[in-house]
Formats: structure tokens, C-alpha cells, sequence
């Protein structure tokens, strides 16, 4: 019975422990639900994925309504590999939230801040495993008006500022979706993923459509930071609390970047998107922009944590930049990078957590000489920076490594030289911030700094620790991104 | 004439552009916080539009299956508005608590100022 | 505004009414045009017209900010429970049908508790709107 219900269990479970938050009113026993739902999830995506790979795609019909008339979760290779990741990332940063939040919000708000964020995983999973249009954008507003609260609760006073900024671009771009889903609604009559794709293939290239598809990217990239749509991105890592930054940055723009894929790939279709349209053009023109702009801002940075913001933005290039490509190397490293650059920002914005919790600032002057107080933290930092430039032997030379193939594939050499010099570009960035830590004398913030409790160390290791081992073993993270990818390019399921 | 005849008949979607764009002309040209979230406001009421008025069929029945009853109007819509109508009221509720305590602790809600405060710290 | 005595008695003429109409909407949503959300509006609406009144002070002795506050989620709780309910019965989330011998009656005891949740839910979080957003700065 638990395995036939996996894919609703996978949504109302978080749903139920956030309710269950909130009635307790105890920070501490709020944590431990919020705990327990978090490790319960990735067993639960790791069912779904087992089941999906060896059954095929998963099909669950809400309230026993059959499909198109009801809402229906389905449940393919990708949304398994996304699911497995966005709850693996949740059940990671649990048992790190505990000291960070103690350190950074006030008590009486805890059991609170514990049910507003699994209603913001709630909202990230939901999006992920539904297949009906209307349902994505409900989940999108559940897990965004959850950011939006959870980024105010930062202690600087400019976190309120930087919620209200998320909260304008965030709606404007939800808005955008609905619109973009009513015109699909009108021109089809149906909400259902998969049959809108299948009744759009007789009204094909009718003005409305294009019009839906320009309405859907521009809202999805709104909520994706795509290059000049990023202006919310960076104040609100900046100033939201250490734990929600590091959650975020690994989770929230991966599930939109998701919905992207699904909508050109598995909706309108490679044909439509990147054969009739300018899609590749543009998307290609402005991966470049994050890809080169972000990293070259990054670089000018004072704070560590918008430093961080900023490369994210980049980073988010080079996955767009693998659907931009729409080859099967180039569509891989895209998608293993959508795996990896969790792994690794993750891994990063902890260890600043980490510094924040010991010298309450994470200004790069102030880290200086950090490397002999917190030499595992900082360790810890520079592996997953590593990981950021691509050097061979961690995650990101992988995803780099599939992105050039693809480049080649469609015999874009330049590009691929593009990508060997952007990197060269977050050398500079993670070496500036490696320097001052290491070889610099010690500040005055950080004179009686020592290691963070264990509880916030061991999560932070573990995700530095991933982004090795997936290095070098990628049978699991690439063969998984490669079947996806396949699966995508062969268009409807 | 054609052109006229045609413009005259979708008269609602004329409505929901003149919502829709003017909404998002406040977002953009206002500086005042409470202000942008009347635009954005009416910004997301120009969907509910978008999507009542093709559902509305002019002479049709409520959506009741019975003897001499339809065409009928599409249901479905009024119920996706709903949701909808839904999240923009909590957006604006998290919208307006968010500039309350932005007005508590900056002491303005004009963005020129804090910006300007901003730049001075 | 608790002095002048037209505002008074007019309240208190109305507010029975609009709980009333309130529960019309909710317990009607099954047969015509209504439901949980809109009913909840109006009985959220009927306190916040009350606080307007009467002051809040008098508001929260009849209805304490706790309660509300818990039933924002109590709300959800039933909701979520009916679809658990469900899915312990063998079938999938909120299918209602086995909550009866006939499905067409197990449909209509699962849509009701399901607009009680929301009910429960949106009135809670239209007071407690009210209660933090006038509570403040005083």
C-alpha cells in the first residue's frame, strides 16, 4: 500500500510535518519533526527512482480521478533524479539547521520557521512530481511564498528588503506562468502535461502557442535566474539565514530549471522549441552573459555570501547552456550539472554558515587567516571551490567535461574554448577568497574563531565529500543525467 | 470595418491588456512599496480574465447535466481562479506585512529613500 | 467606535446573520455556487467587522489569538487526514469513495470534511491576518 501511494506520500508528508510544526509551537521538538520528514524523503525518491527505472514511467491518479480529467503526478527518469536530489539536499541540511538557527532567529519563531520551510519543500517536491500545469503553478506559489518568509526571517534588516524584491520579481514571474499556461489552456483544453503535448501537435505554430511558450520562458526564467532576470538572486542569498541560503542555492533554481526542460522538451518539443524558433540563439547568447557577467561581478564582491550569489548565477548559466546545446552530451552535462552544482554550492554556502556561526560575519576581510582556526571547514570551502572551477577529479569537471563534448558535437569549438576560459574567470574568485583565508594573518573577527558543533560539520563534509566521490564515480550521477537526457531528446513520453 | 467589428467583439481581452500592462507600469514606475503591490495586484487580476472570459459561452447554461441544459459554460476556470484568487491574496498579505516591518525598521517605505540611506551607511 | 450606539446595535443585529449566511455558503457548496473559501472569508470577516466595532481587545476575548492560530493548521490537519484517511482505506489520496457503501455517498462525506478543513483554515488565517496586521505597533 506505502508503495503504490510513494508519489503522494513524497508530497503530503512534508505537508503533514509542516502542519505538525506549527501546532507544536516547540523549536525543538519542530526540529525533530522537521528531522524526521527530511530523512523519510530521499527513501522515499529513492523508491520512486528504483520503480521508474526498472518499471518505467509512474503514473498516479490524484483522488482516483483518471488522467487528463484529474490531476495526475507522474513520475519519469528525470523528475525521480530531481526529486532524489531536491530530498537528499533536505535531508542533509536537517541536522546542520540546528545550531545555525539557533544562532540566527529568534526562539519564539523556530517551530515557525521549521513549518514555513518543509512547506517550501513541500511546494519544491510538489512542482517536480506533478503533471498537470495548473498544479505546477500552486506548488510554485506554496514554495516561493515560503522563501519569501523564510528569507525575511535573516537577521539584517536588509533581508526585509531583499523578501519584498524576491516577492515582486517571484510573482510577476509566477503571474507570467499562469498566463502562459492560460493561453496553452485556451488553445488545447486541457491542464495535463502529457495530453496538451500530444493535442498541441495538430495546432502546431498558431500565434497563441508561441505566445504561451513566451509567457512560460519568461516566467520560468524569472524564477530560474536566468542571466539579466538574476537582480533578486543575490540579496536574497546574501541576507537570508546561512541554512535557507545553502538550501536554496542547492535546490529552488534546479526545480525551475526542471520545469524548463520539461516544457521545451516534453511539451512543445525540440522540433517547435529549437528547430523553428530562435530558442537556441538566445539561450545560447545569454548562458555566455551569466556564464562570463556573473563570474566577472563575483569577482568584485566584499561579502563571501553574495560572492557565492553571484557564481551561482554563472553556474546557472552552464546548465542552460547544455539546453541550449539540445545534443546528448551537451543535454547530460546540463542535467548532471543541475545534480553537481547542488552538491557543491550546498557544500560551500554551509561552510559559510559555519563561519557565520562562529565569527557572525562573512565579509572577506574578515575571513582572513580563517584556515588555521578552521582548517576542516575551510578544507572543506576550498574542495567544493575546486569543484566550482572544474579542476579535473571533482564534480564540475564532469559536468564541464559533457558540455564541451557536446560543444564539439554540434562543432562549436569556440564554445568549448569559451568554457575553459569562464572557468579560468572563477579561478579568480574562489582563489581570492583561498587567499585570504590561508595565507593571510589572522583578522580581528575571526582571532577566536574554532571549528562549528559536529551536527553542522559532519553535513558539511558530507556534501564536500560528495562532490569527490561523484568525480570520479559517475556511473551513478551521469548515467542516470545520460538516460534523462535520452529521454528528453526523444520527445514525448 | 472588419478590423473595427473585431476589435469591439474581443472588447474583454482589450480590458485584461490595458490591466495587464498597467499593472506592471506601477510595479515598475513607483517607488512606493505599497503602491507596487497595488500593480501587482491588478497585474495578477488581469489573469483572472484571461481565463473567465473564453470559459463564458453567451447564452449558455450552469454547467448541470439535465434535460434541456447546455452548451454549457466551461467550470473549470472559476475553479482555477479561485486558487489563484487564493495565492494573490496571501501574496498581498505577505506583501503588506513585509513593508510594515520595513517600515518599522527603516522608518519609510519609499524606495529612493532606504536606497539612499543605504548608500549613506 | 464602541460609542456611538447606531454602529452598536447595527452590529449586533448583523453579525448572527452573516455567521449564518456564512454556514449557508459552506453547508450549500455541495448543491449550488459556495464552499469552504468563500464561507470562511465571511466568518473571518465577521470578526474582523466585530474588532472594528467593539475594539480588538473585545474581539480576542471572544476569539484568542491562540485558537485562531492553531486553526490555521488544524484546518490543513483535517484536510491532509481525510487524504491519508483515504489512502489507509486502499485507495489512492482523497479519493473519497470508500468512505461509504455507495462511492456517490462516499464522495459527499469526503467533500465535506475536505470544505470544513477549508473552512476551518481560511477563517483562522483571515483573523489572524487581521489580528497581527492591528496588533502591531501597539
Amino acid at each position: 500500500m506505502i508503495a503504490d501511494n510513494l508519489p503522494a506520500l513524497q508530497v503530503v508528508l512534508p505537508l503533514l510535518g509542516a502542519v505538525v510544526c506549527a501546532m507544536l509551537r516547540r523549536g525543538t521538538l519542530a526540529w525533530g519533526v522537521a528531522l524526521i520528514v527530511s530523512l523519510l524523503m530521499p527513501l522515499c525518491a529513492i523508491g520512486l527512482l528504483l520503480e521508474v527505472l526498472e518499471n518505467g514511467t509512474i503514473s498516479y491518479a490524484f483522488g482516483g480521478w483518471p488522467p487528463p480529467i484529474g490531476i495526475e503526478y507522474r513520475v519519469d527518469i528525470i523528475n525521480a533524479f530531481l526529486l532524489l536530489l531536491v530530498s537528499l539536499i533536505g535531508a542533509v541540511i536537517m541536522p546542520y539547521a540546528k545550531s545555525s538557527v539557533e544562532a540566527e532567529i529568534a526562539p519564539e519563531n523556530h517551530a515557525w520557521f521549521y513549518a514555513i520551510y518543509l512547506l517550501c519543500l513541500c511546494g519544491l517536491l510538489g512542482i517536480a512530481i506533478t503533471g498537470d500545469a495548473f498544479n505546477v503553478f500552486v506548488f510554485m506559489e506554496i514554495s516561493s511564498l515560503a522563501t519569501y518568509a523564510l528569507i525575511a526571517m535573516g537577521r539584517d534588516r536588509r533581508a526585509l528588503l531583499a523578501a519584498y524584491q524576491y516577492l515582486v520579481v517571484g510573482t510577476i514571474g509566477a503571474t507570467m506562468y499562469v498566463i502562459g499556461v492560460g493561453f496553452l489552456y485556451s488553445m488545447t483544453g486541457s491542464l495535463n502535461l502529457v495530453d496538451i503535448a500530444g493535442r498541441l501537435a495538430d495546432i502546431e505554430n498558431s500565434r497563441a502557442v508561441m505566445a504561451a511558450l513566451a509567457f512560460l520562458t519568461v516566467g520560468i526564467s524569472l524564477k530560474l535566474a536566468l542571466f539579466p532576470l538574476h537582480v533578486w538572486l543575490p540579496n536574497a542569498y546574501a541576507y537570508a539565514p546561512s541554512m535557507v541560503t545553502s538550501f536554496l542555492a542547492a535546490t529552488a533554481t534546479k526545480v525551475a530549471v526542471y520545469l524548463l526542460l520539461r516544457y521545451y522538451f516534453s511539451v512543445f518539443g525540440v522540433a517547435v522549441v529549437f528547430e523553428e524558433l530562435p530558442v537556441t540563439e538566445i539561450l545560447l547568447f545569454l548562458s555566455l552573459a551569466a556564464m562570463f557577467g556573473a563570474s566577472i561581478i563575483a569577482i568584485f564582491q566584499e561579502d563571501a555570501k553574495r560572492m557565492l550569489a553571484y557564481s551561482s548565477v554563472a553556474q546557472i548559466g552552464y546548465i542552460t547552456l547544455g539546453i541550449a546545446l539540445a545534443n546528448q552530451s551537451g543535454l547530460t552535462g546540463g542535467i548532471v550539472h543541475l545534480f553537481n552544482h547542488a552538491l557543491m554550492k550546498g557544500a560551500l554556502f554551509m561552510a559559510l554558515g559555519a563561519v557565520f556561526y562562529r565569527i557572525g560575519t562573512v565579509k572577506i576581510d574578515d575571513l582572513a587567516g580563517l584556515g588555521k582556526k578552521m582548517p576542516i571547514t575551510m578544507g572543506a570551502f576550498v574542495l567544493a571551490g575546486l569543484s566550482v572551477i572544474g579542476v579535473p577529479g571533482t564534480v564540475g569537471f564532469v559536468s564541464k567535461w559533457y558540455l564541451g563534448l557536446g560543444a564539439f558535437e554540434n562543432g562549436w569549438w569556440w564554445l568549448a574554448f569559451l568554457i575553459v576560459i569562464s572557468s579560468l574567470i572563477s579561478v579568480v574568485y574562489v582563489g581570492r577568497i583561498v587567499e585570504v583565508v590561508w595565507f593571510r594573518p589572522i583578522s580581528q573577527a575571526a582571532r577566536s574563531a574554532k571549528e562549528p558543533p559536529l551536527g553542522m560539520l559532519l553535513p558539511t563534509l558530507l556534501l564536500t565529500a560528495a562532490t569527490v566521490y561523484f568525480g570520479f564515480d559517475t556511473t551513478a550521477s551521469a548515467g542516470i543525467a545520460g538516460r534523462a537526457a535520452e529521454l528528453l531528446l526523444a520527445g514525448l513520453r | 470595418m472588419a478590423i473595427l467589428e473585431q476589435t469591439v467583439a474581443h472588447y474583454n481581452h482589450w480590458v485584461m491588456i490595458f490591466l495587464m500592462i498597467s499593472g506592471l507600469y506601477i510595479v515598475v514606475a513607483r517607488g512606493n512599496m505599497v503602491k507596487k503591490l497595488v500593480g501587482l495586484g491588478l497585474f495578477q487580476t488581469s489573469v483572472y480574465l484571461l481565463y473567465i472570459s473564453p470559459g463564458k459561452i453567451l447564452g449558455g447554461t450552469p454547467p448541470i447535466l439535465g434535460e434541456g441544459l447546455g452548451p454549457y459554460s466551461n467550470p473549470l476556470p472559476h475553479v482555477l481562479i479561485l486558487t489563484a484568487i487564493v495565492v494573490g491574496v496571501a501574496t498581498l498579505a505577505l506583501g503588506l506585512a513585509l513593508v510594515v516591518r520595513i517600515n518599522e525598521s527603516f522608518g519609510t517605505i519609499e524606495e529612493d529613500e532606504i536606497f539612499a540611506e543605504e548608500d549613506d551607511t | 467606535m464602541r460609542l456611538d450606539i447606531v454602529f452598536r446595535v447595527a452590529a449586533k443585529m448583523f453579525i448572527p446573520f452573516i455567521l449564518v449566511f456564512a454556514l449557508y455558503v459552506q453547508f450549500h457548496g455541495d448543491f449550488g455556487p459556495g464552499g469552504g473559501f468563500q464561507a470562511g472569508v465571511m466568518a473571518g470577516a465577521m470578526v474582523i467587522f466585530y474588532a472594528i466595532i467593539f475594539g480588538l481587545e473585545a474581539a480576542q476575548r471572544i476569539v484568542p489569538p491562540r485558537v485562531v492560530e492553531l486553526m490555521v493548521p488544524a484546518g490543513v490537519a483535517i484536510y491532509a487526514g481525510v487524504g491519508v484517511a483515504s489512502m489507509l482505506l486502499g485507495e489512492n489520496f482523497l479519493n473519497y469513495s470508500p468512505f461509504a457503501h455507495d462511492p456517490a455517498h462516499g464522495q459527499e462525506y469526503g467533500i465535506l470534511l475536505v470544505e470544513a478543513g477549508v473552512f476551518v483554515t481560511v477563517s483562522g488565517t483571515m483573523t489572524v491576518i487581521f489580528y497581527t496586521f492591528v496588533g502591531r505597533g501597539r
